[in-house]
C-alpha cells in the first residue's frame, strides 16, 4: 500500500476546467472520500490518478515517486467501476483468478485458489464461485468487482460510485462491509460519491469538490460540524441544514423580517464579530421545540418518517425544519416555540456563503 | 371532492397476477401512497383507477359511482407522470393553459386559473420559458401546475419525483404535500420510496407480489408492521430481525445470548409458538447500549450520520444488527458490547408465516422515542 499525493492538478477539456490546482494527500492505509455532486470533477481525478487521463499540469506521487510519465498498467491502482465490468462467460472463480494470472504476474495455480478462497470469504461469495457471471444479482457481481480489484494487493484503490447502482438496502449492506474490510486490512483507498451518506459513514476523511476545485478537506465531524462555506453545509446532512437570514443589532439577534429576535449572549455567546447582515446555519437536529423557546413560529406541515419526524415551522417570513425523535404529536397549525442548540450554530457570509 | 373505493379488484395477464384483489377505500381529501418495490403491482393499480388499464375483476367506485368501465377521460381524475410529458414547443404558460384550452374555457376563466397555480407553485418568473430551458424540479413543477389547472375531484401521481436529483427531491416532497393540504384533493401517490410513503401519506398501501401486505399510517407500519416483508421494507434502516429458538418466556440469540421477552408477551408466545423458533424485531433507535444489557455482540463497523452514530454489531458469525447510539462515545471495531431492547417497542414475528404475533394486551403505539 502506498501514499498519494497530487499537487497542483488541473485539467482542461478544450475550454471547460474540469480541475483546478487540486491538491491533497492519501495517507498510508487511509480511507479518502471525494464527496460532490455531479461534474464537480470526482471521476477526473480518479482518472488522472490511473493514468487514463493526462492532467494538463501539475503532479501524481505514490510514495514520493513521479507517475506523470507512466502508463496506467505501471501504476499497479485497482480500480472499480460503477457498472460491474465481468467476463460473463467465466465463473466467478475465473473472474477473480484473472488479475493474477495476467502475464507480468504469473501467479502459481495453488497461490491464486488460496487467494481467491481467502477473497471470496471475505465478501460472502464463497458459494458462488462456480457460477457464470451473467446469473448472478446487481449486488452480487459488484462484491465480484470488489474481489477482482482487491484480490491482488495493488498501491491504491481507486473506487468510482461502486454502490451507486444497486438498491437501497443492498447499498446499505454493501456499504457497511466495504467499510469494514478496508479497516481491518488497512488498504489505501480513494472512493468517489455524490452520497453524503456514503461519504459521511465510510471515510476517515473528506475531501468536496465543487466545479473542479476542492472546497474543504477534513474528517466526517468536521465536514459535518464546521462547514467552510454554504455549499459544503448543505451538501451533507439529511435534512439539509436550514439556512436562514439573519442579522444583529445591539447584541440581539434577529431573524430577518421576523419579530423573531434573541439575545447573542443567551444563544451563542457574544457574537462581536458578527457583521450586521448574515446567514444563520442550524441543522434540524439543533432546533429543539420547547415551550419556553426564545423563537415562535407555526408549523405549517408534519413528516414522519418513523424513527423521527420533521416538522416545518414558519417563523416570520422564512420556514425552517426541525427533527423530534419518533412520532410527534405536533399538528399542523400548532403555534410553537424553539430553542436552538448553543455552539452548534453557523454563521455564513451573505455575498460568499464562506463560514465566519 | 372524491372518494375512491376498490372493491375485489384485480389485474391478470394471462394466469398471472399483476394484482390479486384489492379492497380499498380512499377517503375524500386523503393521501395515499402505493409503496413498494418494482413489479409489486402499484402502478397497475393506480392505471387501473385513472382508467388507463382496464380491470379483470372487481368494481372501482369514484364518489359513490361505480366508474369501472368509464375511459379514463370519462373520469375526473389527472394522473402525473414520472417524465415530466410537456409540449416541447409550448411556452410553461402555454403548457399550463392547455387542458383548459382544448375544454373549451373563456380565456377570463383561463388567466384566473393560470395565475392561481403559478403563484402557488412559484413559477411565474419561468411562464414566457420553452421547457427545455427549465432544470428537472421546475419542469415537474409546470407539470403539477398543469394538471392542477384544471381542478381535478383526485390526483394519481405515478413516481412524480422519481427523475429528480435527491436534493430537489425533498424539496418537492414538501411542496407537493403542502400543495395538498391547501387543494385537499384525494390523491393516490405510487412510489417505491418507502421515506416519501412516510413522509407524505395520510395512510401506506404496502404492496409486494401483486399482494397488499399492509395498510395503515406512517406510525402503524413503521411500528407495528404486519409481517417481515413490511417490517423489513418500511425504515432506513428495516427493522432489525433476529431469529432464533424460544422455550421458558426467552430467546436464545445467534452467538448465545439470550433475551429474556417481556412479561406482557409471554402467554402469547407460549400460545403461538411454545418452544420453537421465533423472529424477534426491534428498531435500531430502541435499542440502548447498557453493560448489563441482555445481548451481546462485537462492533463491526460505525457509521457516523451527522447527529448520530449507527453501530453495526455482530451478534455472532453473519448476523449483524444495527443499534442506534450517540455521538460522544467512541466505539472501535472488534469492541465487546452490551445493548438491551425497549420493553414496549420490541415486536415478534412468526418464522413460519412470517407474520406478526401480537400479546394478549394491545400493543405500546409509538410514542416519542429514539436517540
Amino acid at each position: 500500500m502506498s501514499q498519494v499525493t497530487l499537487e497542483g492538478v488541473t485539467k482542461h477539456f478544450r475550454i471547460v476546467t474540469a480541475l483546478h490546482e487540486v491538491s491533497f494527500d492519501i495517507k498510508d492505509g487511509e480511507f479518502f472520500v471525494m464527496l460532490g455532486p455531479t461534474g464537480a470533477g470526482k471521476t477526473t481525478t480518479l482518472r488522472v490518478i490511473a493514468g487514463l487521463e493526462k492532467q494538463d499540469s501539475g503532479s501524481v506521487t505514490f510514495d514520493g515517486a513521479t507517475m506523470d510519465k507512466l502508463p496506467p498498467a505501471d501504476r499497479d491502482v485497482a480500480f472499480v467501476f460503477q457498472q460491474y465490468s465481468l467476463y460473463p462467460n467465466m465463473t466467478v472463480y475465473d473472474n477473480l483468478a484473472f488479475p493474477l494470472r495476467s502475464p507480468i504476474r504469473r501467479t502459481k495455480e495453488a497461490e491464486i485458489k488460496l487467494r481467491v478462497g481467502e477473497i471470496a470469504e471475505v465478501l460472502r461469495i464463497t458459494h458462488l464461485l462456480p457460477r457464470k457471471t451473467a446469473k448472478l444479482s446487481g449486488g452480487e457481481m459488484q462484491r465480484v468487482s470488489i474481489g477482482r480489484a482487491i484480490v491482488r494487493s495493488p498501491r491504491i484503490y481507486l473506487m468510482d460510485e461502486p454502490l451507486s447502482n444497486l438498491d437501497a438496502k443492498l447499498r446499505e449492506a454493501l456499504r457497511v462491509e466495504l467499510a469494514h474490510l478496508q479497516k481491518t486490512q488497512g488498504s489505501t483507498t480513494l472512493f468517489v460519491t455524490h452520497d453524503q451518506i456514503e461519504a459521511l459513514t465510510m471515510a476517515e476523511r473528506i475531501a468536496v469538490l465543487n466545479m473542479g476545485q476542492i472546497v474543504q478537506i477534513g474528517s466526517p465531524t468536521d465536514i459535518y460540524d464546521r462547514p467552510a462555506s454554504t455549499f459544503v453545509a448543505q451538501l451533507v446532512g439529511s435534512p439539509k441544514i436550514n439556512l436562514l437570514d439573519a442579522n444583529c443589532e445591539d447584541g440581539t439577534l434577529c431573524l430577518a423580517r421576523g419579530e423573531n429576535r434573541a439575545r447573542l449572549a443567551d444563544i451563542c455567546g457574544d457574537g462581536g464579530t458578527l457583521p450586521p447582515k448574515f446567514i444563520l446555519g442550524v441543522r434540524p437536529e439543533d432546533v429543539r421545540l420547547q415551550s419556553d423557546g426564545v423563537f415562535g413560529g407555526e408549523v405549517i406541515l408534519i413528516e414522519p418518517l418513523g424513527v423521527e419526524t420533521l416538522v416545518h415551522i414558519k417563523a416570520g417570513e422564512q420556514t425552517l425544519v426541525c427533527t423530534v425523535p419518533g412520532i410527534s404529536s405536533t399538528r399542523r397549525g400548532d403555534t410553537v416555540r424553539f430553542n436552538v442548540t448553543r455552539d452548534r450554530l453557523h454563521f455564513f457570509d451573505p455575498a460568499r456563503g464562506t463560514r465566519l | 371532492m372524491a372518494t375512491i373505493e376498490l372493491k375485489q379488484v384485480e389485474k391478470k395477464f394471462g394466469e398471472n397476477y399483476a394484482v390479486r384483489p384489492v379492497d380499498l377505500t380512499i377517503n375524500d381529501g386523503e393521501f395515499v401512497a402505493l409503496l413498494g418495490p418494482s413489479g409489486c403491482g402499484k402502478t397497475t393499480t393506480l392505471r387501473m383507477i385513472s382508467g388507463l388499464e382496464a380491470v379483470t375483476g372487481g368494481r372501482i367506485y369514484l364518489d359513490g359511482k361505480d366508474v369501472t368501465w368509464l375511459k379514463a377521460s370519462e373520469r375526473d381524475i389527472a394522473f402525473v407522470f414520472q417524465f415530466f410529458a410537456l409540449y416541447p414547443q409550448m411556452t410553461v404558460r402555454q403548457n399550463i393553459a392547455f387542458p383548459l384550452e382544448s375544454q373549451g374555457e373563456k380565456q377570463d376563466v383561463i388567466s384566473k386559473r393560470v395565475d392561481e397555480v403559478v403563484d402557488m407553485l412559484r413559477i411565474r418568473p419561468m411562464l414566457k420559458l420553452k421547457p427545455h430551458m427549465l432544470s428537472g424540479g421546475d419542469k415537474q413543477r409546470v407539470a403539477l401546475a398543469r394538471s392542477l389547472v384544471r381542478r381535478p375531484a383526485c390526483f394519481l401521481m405515478d413516481e412524480p419525483l422519481g427523475a429528480l436529483d435527491a436534493e430537489f427531491r425533498e424539496a418537492m416532497r414538501a411542496e407537493i404535500k403542502r400543495l395538498h393540504i391547501a387543494q385537499h384533493a384525494t390523491t393516490v401517490y405510487v412510489t417505491h420510496d418507502q421515506v416519501e410513503a412516510m413522509a407524505m401519506g395520510d395512510r401506506i398501501v404496502v404492496m409486494s407480489n401483486a399482494i397488499v401486505q399492509q395498510i395503515g399510517t406512517p406510525a402503524e407500519v413503521y411500528h407495528d408492521p404486519a409481517n417481515l416483508f413490511v417490517a423489513n421494507f418500511i425504515g432506513s434502516p428495516g427493522m432489525q430481525l433476529v431469529k432464533g429458538p424460544y422455550a421458558d418466556g426467552a430467546v436464545q440469540l445467534p452467538g448465545g445470548s439470550l433475551y429474556p421477552v417481556p412479561a406482557a408477551w409471554r402467554p402469547s408466545l407460549d400460545d403461538s409458538i411454545g418452544p420453537g423458533e421465533l423472529v424477534i424485531g426491534f428498531r435500531a433507535e430502541t435499542a440502548e447500549v447498557a453493560e448489563d444489557g441482555p445481548i451481546a455482540g462485537k462492533v463491526f463497523n460505525t457509521d457516523l450520520h451527522g447527529s448520530y452514530v449507527v453501530l453495526h454489531v455482530d451478534l455472532a458469525g453473519d448476523q449483524l444488527v444495527q443499534v442506534r447510539a450517540r455521538r460522544d462515545h467512541e466505539y472501535g471495531i472488534g469492541m465487546p458490547i452490551r445493548f438491551g431492547l425497549n420493553e414496549t417497542m420490541v415486536r415478534f414475528f412468526d418464522p413460519k408465516t412470517e407474520l406478526a404475533l401480537s400479546p394478549a394486551e394491545s400493543r405500546g403505539v409509538g410514542g416519542e422515542v429514539g436517540a
